[in-house]
């Protein structure tokens, strides 16, 4: 395997948890966002370096330079390919926006330690393709969001109870697909995989555990847990590379009926954050409908959704997490009439919104069209779902718009305009979703190179 | 100069003029810098100005040299060449495209103009520019575009400022709620749209109109499609047009569109996007003459709507929806034209209706003061004579169908029952399972739920002048 020119990948991995244990020790809040800000800063910047640095190699894929892990455990864990490259800086931006986008007020809420371990298990997870490495990193990555649930003394039941049915049937899967050679046992490891992967996901009917996530954690930690989409990233290398059509068909159909009744669901919710909570599980279901198509455009189209979609709903819940924090719960059962006291938020929510539906102009817009293409080429019906769930989920995200910002003016008594630092994480998103739509072809390219190998090891 | 170049680059301008007055005024309100009223006004007249001023020089350059069609090339937004798979973006300029270009930059420029007056010190005035912004942006693109996704950008560009537009006076809570309403048909309409735009483009195996509907220049081009893929993707153009243009059985949003201000009332719904849909048939008129059914849907659905437009706008009460459904009617009636094959006539038609129908609204809130001078000079009242053949009509009927025209046909209400109310049961009814559901997972009473819900709902922001009460500290806390 080619090697990179620098061990980056373990920097990136490095580099937070080392953060997270100096932020661990001090005490002050204002320095503890400081040092977050930092390492995320340093990560982005190693990851970019990464990707930079595997694009000039030519290679399908890379490691580590004096791979350390290799050194002492005998085996090359991580490594870079051309699905991975753009998800580990993809990755440390949403963290590293998120800590520019906390505002004063929550410094002392927030835990920007879980969110720095949390970035590092992220990363490690989206640098491995080993099985057996990347079930532990995923069953381990469960716990910050459990400690969190536990800090804030509300129940952890909902959570561990879908935690422990995904943790289970992705040992059990491991497990058997391993322990025998019978196309038999390969398939019911593939259905426990598959299993595993729904409940990470949140799809229909075992998502309620993300709703529940979203009412009893805080919101920056939430956002981080679910908008890397590691469920998708658990398919596409442990189910895809190995599954049979018709899992790949289940998997698809699951996603749809997810992707339909989660876009139905926002149309009819009271609070933001669960509105927030089913635009992500529509949207984030299309990405596993690329895999039905079979098609690299469709996978291509599916691959630019997932980053569009981890942008723009990065953006979108950071936009309510800022209001949130100055006005209380966000309820969508009322006219809030906030545009006067925060214009640039309303400007915020409708360019990060409409960019997950995949609005012209957007990055979202030309992956939606990859995807429908193909879509409509595998099954006119799927192709309809498709088009008719972002449809409903475009009109969910006026509702909540209008909802928020219109209404008799919201009269305060402090000043609640956004703060530079809020001003300057959300734009750098909306300047990435509205550049990444007028100039789609770089990501295009890199995410049709990854379909078309994951196609070809599919096919071996 | 070479005489393709000169077009080329007089293409691009008038695509790039109205895309940098959004460009300008985006930027300084996503920035927080204000620009002043003055500075808006010479943005918007130098701008849709100059587009204008190229589009006609297009115009004079393709009337001297006998040209039917310049096509104006940017290239392709995304190709993969492997499959390939290409989404172009270029424009063409033939006897479609250049009278629909210069009728929308003229009624911007006349409607802008207008609206720097009538929203003078509005505190409104920048996001009403930044939307009108949008939606010349949104004309241009969708009167030039050569391919289908490029006439889908202008398209979506134009329902999003039309239905931002309607809750513009965004206070009050009924211009919102119509804004949500016309969104939610536009959003019908595009997702048809969409759905066309795909299957044309994967049938076809490009998007480009030229391809589509032969060589020929419009309106002698003849498509290459096979009468049933026509007619699926003809039926999901009319569905798009209908849900644009108001025709039945979406036309319940018309009147509710009005509650915007009367320079964006005049350029939407008199004027411009009420004739997109009609603009639609008539780009894609090829694929209409495909198919005979899809001939004789389009003459019918312009007939009914045409039908129901007339008697409705007969008893409205206010004169923009008055305008509305007249509006309707002279659109239904182009529809019609355009499934006849009268497509000179429909173009001809589109173009006077957009400027006396602009003309009347911007009239409109000096109408009765029009009334009261003209009354003076005639020295007594205008009279109004009911139509003749109401004297062949037993009074029963004419009640009847006086209260189905005061009800707008009751579409209204048949949507709301027969789609909406149902929608939001079912699915108001999956909500409270799935909290009841995740109640009973974490173990935590329903009843508990539901106060610590009322808890939350009943919190005062913090900072406001309002009471406020002490947030309990059982209620989630937010980050």
């Amino acid at each position: 395997m080619n090697e990179l020119h620098l061990p980056w990948l373990e920097f990136a991995i490095l580099i937070p948890l080392l953060a997270a244990t100096y932020v661990w020790k001090i005490k002050s809040a204002e320095e503890k966002r400081f040092v977050s800000i930092v390492a995320s800063g340093i990560t982005l910047a190693v990851t970019l370096a990464a990707w930079i640095d595997f694009e000039s190699l030519i290679t399908y894929e890379a490691r580590d330079h004096w791979d350390a892990i290799k050194a002492i455990f005998g085996r090359e864990e991580f490594m870079i390919d051309q699905l991975n490259s753009p998800l580990l800086p993809l990755t440390s931006l949403l963290f590293l926006m998120t800590f520019l986008a906390t505002p004063r007020v929550k410094y002392g809420v927030y835990s920007f330690t879980d969110s720095l371990i949390l970035l590092s298990i992220t990363l490690a997870i989206f640098s491995t393709k080993d099985q057996w490495l990347l079930i532990g990193l995923l069953i381990v990555q469960t716990l910050p969001l459990s400690w969190e649930i536990h800090n804030r003394v509300r129940s952890t039941r909902v959570y561990w109870i879908h935690m422990s049915a995904f943790i289970v049937t992705l040992i059990a899967g491991g497990w058997i697909y391993q322990a025998t050679t019978s196309a038999w046992w390969h398939g019911v490891a593939i259905i426990m995989w598959m299993i595993a992967v729904f409940i990470r996901g949140g799809c229909f009917p075992v998502h309620c555990w993300i709703t529940d996530l979203f009412d009893k954690t805080t919101f920056g930690v939430s956002i981080l847990f679910i908008t890397p989409m590691i469920g998708a990233y658990a398919a596409m290398r442990l189910i895809v590379p190995v599954a049979p059509d018709w899992a790949m068909q289940s998997i698809a159909f699951i996603s749809l009926a997810t992707a339909l009744y989660a876009s139905c669901m926002t149309i009819v919710q009271k609070d933001a954050r669960r509105f927030f909570c089913f635009l992500f599980l529509s949207q984030s279901s299309l990405v596993f409908v690329g895999l039905e198509t079979a098609s690299s455009i469709g996978l291509a189209g599916a691959l630019c959704v997932w980053i569009s979609v981890s942008l723009a709903l990065t953006g979108l819940g950071l936009t309510l997490r800022c209001i949130e924090s100055r006005t209380g719960e966000v309820l969508l059962t009322k006219y809030s009439g906030l545009y006067a006291a925060m214009p640039n938020f309303a400007g915020f929510f409708l360019l990060t919104g409409l960019s997950c539906v995949g609005f012209p102009c957007t990055l979202g817009f030309i992956g939606s069209e990859l995807l429908v293409d193909s879509a409509i080429e595998f099954s006119p019906l799927v192709g309809f779902v498709v088009v008719a769930s972002t449809a409903l989920n475009g009109i969910g995200i006026m509702r909540a718009y209008f909802r928020i910002f219109t209404g008799v003016k919201y009269e305060s008594s402090i000043p609640i305009a956004s703060m530079r630092s809020e001003r300057i994480a959300i734009l750098t998103i909306t300047v990435i979703l509205v550049g990444g739509g007028l100039l789609p072809q770089i990501i295009v390219n890199s995410r049709y190179k990854a379909a078309v190998e994951i196609l070809q090891h599919r096919t071996k | 100069m070479n005489t393709a170049v000169l077009v080329n680059f007089l293409g691009f301008s008038t695509v790039l003029a109205p895309l940098l007055f959004l460009l300008v005024i985006g930027c300084s309100m996503l920035l927080q810098y204000e620009l002043s009223e003055v500075a808006v006004g010479r943005w918007m007249k130098g701008t849709i100005g100059f587009g204008l001023l190229t589009s006609v020089s297009i115009l004079a350059i393709m009337l001297l040299a006998r040209s039917f069609r310049e096509v104006v090339d940017l290239g392709n937004l995304v190709t993969i060449e492997d499959v390939h798979f290409h989404f172009h973006l270029s424009f063409i300029f033939d006897r479609l495209s250049v009278p629909m270009v210069i009728l929308s930059l003229v009624l911007c420029f006349t409607i802008g103009s207008f609206g720097i007056s009538y929203l003078h010190r509005d505190n409104g005035f920048h996001r009403f520019f930044l939307f009108f912004s949008m939606f010349a942006v949104g004309m241009v693109f969708a009167s030039l575009a050569a391919t289908i996704e490029t006439l889908f950008l202008g398209w979506e560009f134009v329902g999003l400022s039309s239905a931002l537009l309607i809750a513009y006076f965004h206070e009050r809570v009924s211009p919102v709620a119509n804004g949500l309403r016309v969104w939610t048909v536009y959003r019908i309409a595009d997702a048809a749209f969409l759905a066309a735009a795909v299957l044309l483009h994967h049938e076809t195996g490009e998007g480009q109109f030229i391809g589509m509907m032969s060589s020929e220049p419009w309106p002698y081009g003849v498509s290459t499609l096979d009468s049933v893929v026509a007619f699926w993707a003809g039926l999901l153009l009319l569905i798009a047009a209908a849900g644009k243009s108001g025709l039945i059985p979406f036309s319940g949003w018309l009147p509710r569109a009005m509650e915007g201000p009367t320079p964006s009332s005049a350029v939407f719904y008199g004027a411009l996007s009420v004739h997109l849909g009609a603009f639609l048939l008539l780009r894609v008129s090829p694929i209409i003459d495909q198919s005979f059914p899809l001939r004789c849907l389009v003459i019918a659905i312009g007939l009914i709507t045409a039908i129901y437009a007339a008697f409705t706008a007969r008893v409205q009460t206010d004169v923009k929806s008055s305008l509305a459904f007249a509006s309707l009617t002279q659109v239904s009636l182009i529809v019609v034209e355009i499934g006849c094959g009268f497509l000179y006539l429909a173009l001809i038609h589109m173009i006077g209706h957009a400027c006396l129908r602009t003309l009347q609204l911007l009239r409109a809130p000096t109408l009765l003061r029009d009334y009261k001078t003209l009354e003076n000079a005639l020295g007594g009242s205008l009279s109004v004579r009911a139509p003749a053949w109401i004297k062949w009509t037993s009074p029963s009927i004419q009640r009847r169908l006086y209260r189905a025209a005061m009800e707008r046909g009751y579409l209204d209400a048949i949507l709301d029952e027969c789609f909406a109310k149902p929608f939001l049961r079912i699915f108001n009814a999956f909500d409270r399972l799935e909290r009841s559901w995740i109640c009973i997972l974490s173990g935590e009473p329903l009843k508990a739920t539901s106060k610590l819900n009322m808890e939350t709902n009943t919190k005062k922001p913090i900072g406001t002048t309002h009471d406020s009460a002490p947030i309990p500290s059982s209620t989630r806390e937010h980050s």
